[in-house]
């Protein structure tokens, strides 16, 4: 085989190769997405926030529009600290009210904000003080069960 | 019960000498693998006989294994109604696992295997002595490129063994079984991370390109000069190759997906 030839087909897989990386870059992965512009930090405390990961989506009226960078432990409030970078071409109000919620049943869990009224906005490195905690199914059960076990008792 | 203790030591003492020895052949490699990057049409010439002839059963085993992924994960997610997750469990398991390790076990017995015997063959007909002759040192014009090129190759196969993996979930989930498309990219999209899971695919692959590469140049440049010394280095190339690409996966695995 010539050489011309060769280095054809060894440029042809070269270029397929690098293709279907690319492919997994902006079709598969997140590249595409997460590194759209610019970001600013803020903090919210939680009770409890369940299953919350990092990398979770932060969304507001169910479109994303900040991911969760750091979970961390407040050892003096006992509370979770979690700090979300918030997409910089969305600005929410001081009183945004952030919950834990779960998508679909068992499902990941995102934080959600539900917009206040305030008329000043959320900087960087503010924090949030309205915040609901995550539902954690087991409470939830234990206390459908205790209930249902006093409706019971009452009856008798 | 001495004689046996003597055994096992000497059995010992040379797996180590055989290991040192390949250390010291790989950093040979290293030192002299300037020829082969200066005169890159002998990298490029292997890098033909690698990777370019290595496509076909590639990209055909990576369809076939994306389908089956499609098949099997949507038979079991469907069982909690979240078949929209086929697009995450196909590409998850592609581009974290079943590309880089499975693309490099077809890679060591496709590839590998082939270095190693054409190596063997070379030594056993003297080829590499009659190069010495000429003072034209065999490391750098006959192993060094047969080792850079199935290094290039190996990332570039895993990364297209993955897309066609992704291409054949895709083809039996969506177009065959009739998960929705939009669930199916946007799942997947909003799941892998580009540095976390893509780049750390490639990272090991490249891995496995450097290990088989150097287990296959060195067992042929190590084989026996009979027709007997060569099929038995070869065999050696698959099944070592093989081995320790799967322990190595673990060992990079446990490295790279814990703690987050």
């Amino acid at each position: 085989m010539s050489r011309t030839t060769l280095d054809l087909w060894v440029g042809f897989f070269v270029a397929v190769g690098l293709g279907a990386l690319l492919f997994l870059a902006l079709k598969v992965g997140n590249l595409a997405s997460s590194s759209s512009g610019e970001t600013y930090a803020i903090q919210a405390k939680f009770d409890n926030i369940g299953g919350l990961k990092v990398r979770g989506a932060v969304k507001s009226a169910g479109v994303v529009v900040g991911r969760v960078t750091e979970i961390r432990f407040d050892p003096e409030a006992y509370l979770a600290l979690v700090t979300i970078q918030v997409d910089a071409r969305y600005k929410f109000p001081r009183d945004t009210f952030a919950t834990i919620n779960t998508s679909g049943l068992l499902g990941e869990q995102y934080i959600g904000f539900e917009v206040g009224g305030d008329t000043e906005m959320l900087k960087a490195g503010d924090t949030i003080k309205k915040t609901q905690s995550a539902v954690v199914l087991e409470k939830l059960i234990s206390q459908f069960m205790f209930n249902k076990a006093a409706e019971d008792g009452g009856k008798k | 019960m001495v004689r046996a203790l003597r055994g096992l030591g000497q059995r010992v003492t040379s797996r180590i000498w055989r290991l040192g020895y390949a250390s010291r052949f790989f950093l040979a490699i290293l030192m002299y693998s300037g020829t082969s990057l200066r005169r890159l049409h002998l990298t490029i010439r292997e890098i033909y006989f690698t990777g370019v002839l290595s496509l076909i059963i590639i990209l055909v085993s990576g369809l076939f294994v994306g389908m089956v992924l499609g098949l099997q994960g949507y038979d079991t997610l469907q069982r909690y109604g979240s078949t929209e997750a086929l697009g995450v469990l196909v590409s998850l398991s592609l581009v974290r696992e079943l590309g880089p390790v499975v693309a490099a076990l077809l890679f060591a017995s496709r590839a590998g295997s082939a270095i190693t015997a054409e190596i063997g063959m070379m030594k056993a007909t003297e080829q590499l002595s009659a190069m010495e002759m000429m003072a034209v040192d065999p490391i750098s014009r006959v192993v060094a490129p047969r080792f850079w090129g199935g290094v290039i190759s190996m990332p570039l196969l895993a990364a297209l063994f993955s897309a066609m993996g992704i291409f054949g979930g895709y083809l039996v989930g969506v177009q065959l079984i009739g998960v929705d498309e939009g669930s199916f990219w946007s799942q997947m999209q909003a799941s892998v991370d580009f540095r976390q899971d893509i780049l750390n695919g490639v990272i090991k692959s490249f891995v496995f390109g450097i290990i088989v590469s150097w287990v296959a140049v060195f067992e042929g440049y190590d084989a026996e000069p009979t027709a007997e010394g060569v099929s038995g280095a070869t065999t050696r190339t698959v099944v070592t190759s093989s081995l320790a690409i799967l322990a190595a996966d673990f060992i990079l695995t446990a490295f790279m997906f814990t703690g987050t």
